[in-house]
């Protein structure tokens, strides 16, 4: 039994849904809903490598590799202003982001 | 009887699979980080097993040794009432147990759709066969810094605004806290510097 592209974008999948559904459960934890994100940027990314892998394609790679880098990007900056957020307000509840009155 | 291969990835797709669970349904928030952090290297050595060793020692790296890390920091810094979050955390999970069947569902279906078309190992846009080098990481090397050099120039860009917005998103300055300031110390001179008094013998100042 050997492992196939059909193996890799089970995993991926699976993983992708398991990032969305931590996004739904955890609507009230801003943190795991992050952390939900990046569960998802490496669905995507596992799924990239392996249509790399089996095409023969490198061109999946590189941009696994700026996906990886916004990535990052992204955990800063939301961590930065997360940080930020609990400064002002001493809470990290999603209910308590209602200063806007939006 | 499964090959060495096959069963490293059933290894690395089940340990990534459950700790992936564990992030999602661990009620401390650092738990759910040391867990993130176990779905990273196990991804890591899938994307060992497809032959991408670059990203993923790059994955480990950046990852495990920097988002994750960062992560970790900000929960531990941060005051969080456990018991609070772990009150209020089920309340959605019907409705995102539904969304999450459906998105099963619909990628297996376009999976299994799309996997026997012909025409997708065709339409290869850089096929690895026309890279020179023998390593992925040559590879890697041969393309990043000439093809897609603007990319990359790019994403050091990314990069940069995200370390100069998440400074001046934390950065604050302590109100009572005494600072040297340059500028003034330039601007000094014998004029402004000294102030000369006449002090009258036996009176002082």
């Amino acid at each position: 039994m050997e492992v196939g592209l059909g193996q890799y974008l089970t995993v991926a999948a699976i993983l992708f849904v398991i990032g969305v559904f931590g996004i739904f459960m955890n609507r009230k934890n801003i943190i795991t809903i992050l952390m939900s994100v990046e569960l998802i940027l490496l669905a995507v990314n596992i799924n990239f490598v392996a249509f790399s892998a089996f095409l023969n394609d490198l061109a999946g790679q590189v941009f696994a590799l700026f996906v990886l880098t916004v990535a990052a990007a992204e955990a800063a900056i939301g961590l930065a202003i997360l940080v930020v957020f609990f400064r002002n307000r001493g809470s990290i509840a999603v209910d308590d982001v209602n200063t806007m009155k939006g | 009887m499964l090959g060495l291969q096959a069963f490293f990835f059933y290894i690395f797709a089940f340990i990534a699979v459950g700790a992936a669970m564990m992030v999602v349904f661990s009620k401390n928030p650092v738990h759910s980080v040391l867990f993130l952090i176990l779905t990273f290297v196990a991804s890591a050595g899938l994307f060992l097993l497809a032959g991408a060793e670059f990203l993923a020692m790059i994955l480990i790296v950046v990852y495990v040794g920097a988002v994750a890390i960062l992560f970790l920091f900000v929960v531990m810094m941060l005051d969080l009432d456990i018991g609070q979050l772990k009150r209020r955390a089920v309340q959605y999970a019907p409705f995102g147990a539904i969304i999450a069947v459906l998105l099963l569902a619909q990628l297996i279906i376009a999976g299994s759709g799309t996997l026997a078309d012909p025409t997708l190992a065709i339409a290869t846009a850089l096929p690895m066969s026309e890279v020179g080098g023998g390593s992925n990481i040559e590879q890697l090397g041969n393309v990043l810094y000439t093809r897609y050099i603007l990319y990359f120039q790019l994403a050091g860009l990314i990069l940069f605004v995200a370390m100069i917005g998440a400074i001046v998103l934390t950065l604050r300055h302590k109100e009572k806290v005494r600072r040297q300031s340059i500028p003034d110390q330039v601007a000094r001179n014998p004029a402004t510097a000294i102030e000369i008094k006449k002090v009258e013998s036996g009176r002082g100042i």
